[in-house]
């Protein structure tokens, strides 16, 4: 079953990014979201999250996919990693273990954070940082992972305990949407291409000055 | 439950841990209390006429001090994006913000407000008074100010613009909890602290996570 979109369109700021956006991920399957900057990648899988309104169906398992649904079957990692500066990487991912269900322990063990789990978080890198947002994804199952370019600032280790996370979570009949501009050594099952004009189209059909509708 | 445990427990450390801010408003309540003595003159008289209205007054403005961060830091980091699709509504997690917003400002400043009205030449008799309206007035400071600070989240500096927006809500609190303190008959006075109070925890909570719906976009 998994995720299925229909008519998707989404606003931003009064200007319509996304138009008529369809296409399904079965269970089990990956899919890359590509396009260039500003084509409405990020925007997508946020409204995917359900956090912005948007126009058309989200469906999971062929129900409509409300709050409810969304905070139990999806997981979210966008560009900010949701990292508290003041605590220890342990106490992150603590909290949100608490917070999510789960167990601590294998998150932190799976993205190699076990050896600065004492660390205050605001003395981490870049590529920590990720890490520790992405060991989140680990705690509580959630069947539908939307990752907004999570290969960003990871090094080869890394970025090969998200390769092992995604492929794991595929295997478990889980489906993920990663936006992502680079190689990121996941099959990709199922392809969504956001074209910048795409983008600019929708936005010029959603502007009565643009589309010439007043003239 | 446990959800809401986590959420009021990573609440108390981050206040507590450095740069968090649960010191600095008793701190301000302290030091704008000690003030006024210098600028009103040292005659116990004039003084107590005055003190229960300036401690209010400080109590208002120290609780506002710490509020504008209490969305925004999470607003920033992308915790708040997480937050809002975690199993837990957006509107209890408003109310354990503010719950934690009053345990490390508000109570604090309940507790040394026996000790600053000595200060001030409180009448002994009032004393009890002032703090019961305190305890009883100093939640609806967190939860209104907590609508304030969800609508004013996604804006740079909008701490200047919550006080315009939070202050005159505060007046209610303020006329019954100083009236509390210097009426010869305290007891109705206290008693539409609480209510005010009341009506605030119920309906705080709503207002702030339908602003903070708005906000996320």
């Amino acid at each position: 079953m998994g995720l299925r979109v229909d008519a998707l369109s989404c606003a931003r700021g009064g200007r319509l990014v996304l138009r008529d956006l369809a296409f399904a991920v079965p269970d089990g399957q990956v899919a890359i979201l590509r396009g260039p900057n500003g084509a409405g990648k990020s925007t997508l899988l946020r409204a995917l999250a359900g956090l912005l309104p948007h126009g058309g169906v989200v469906e999971i398992d062929g129900q409509p996919a409300d709050r409810d649904a969304r905070s139990e079957l999806v997981a979210y990692a966008g560009h900010l990693d949701a990292v508290k500066p003041q605590l220890t990487v342990a106490e992150n991912v603590g909290f949100w273990a608490r917070l999510l269900g789960g167990d601590r322990g294998p998150a932190i063990a799976a993205f190699g954070l076990d050896r600065i789990a004492d660390r205050p978080a605001h003395l981490l890198s870049a590529g920590q940082r990720r890490r520790l947002g992405l060991a989140r994804l680990l705690l509580a199952p959630r069947r539908i992972w939307l990752l907004d370019e999570p290969t960003v600032a990871l090094d080869a280790d890394a970025m090969l305990a998200l390769l092992h996370a995604v492929r794991d979570h595929a295997a478990a009949g889980g489906t993920a949407v990663i936006a992502t501009h680079g190689p990121i050594g996941v099959p990709a099952d199922i392809r969504i291409e956001l074209s910048a004009e795409a983008a600019h189209a929708a936005e010029a059909a959603s502007d009565p000055f643009l589309a010439g509708s007043w003239a | 439950m446990s959800a809401a445990r986590a959420v009021l427990a990573r609440e108390l450390a981050l206040a507590l841990r450095s740069g968090g801010g649960a010191g600095l408003g008793l701190a301000f309540f302290v030091t704008a209390v000690l003030l006024v003595p210098f600028g009103v003159g040292p005659d116990p008289d004039r003084l107590s006429t005055v003190a229960a209205g300036t401690l209010w007054v400080a109590a208002l403005l120290a609780a506002l001090l710490s509020l504008d961060r209490l969305f925004q830091a999470d607003a920033e980091d992308g915790t708040l994006d997480q937050l809002a699709l975690a199993p837990l509504p957006l509107e209890a997690l408003v109310a354990l913000k503010a719950t934690g917003h009053w345990l490390t400002t508000g109570l604090p400043l309940v507790i040394a407000a026996p000790v600053l009205g000595v200060t001030l030449s409180l009448p002994p008799g009032a004393t009890p008074w002032l703090v019961a309206g305190l305890a009883l007035g100093t939640p609806a400071l967190s939860f209104l100010g907590a609508v304030g600070a969800a609508i004013t989240v996604g804006i740079r500096r909008g701490g200047l613009l919550l006080s315009i927006l939070v202050l005159p809500l505060y007046v209610p609190t303020l006329i019954f909890g100083a009236r509390a303190a210097t009426a010869t008959d305290p007891w109705p006075a206290l008693l539409l602290t609480g209510g005010v109070t009341l009506l605030v925890l119920a309906g705080a909570p709503f207002a702030a996570a339908a602003a903070l719906r708005v906000n996320l976009r």
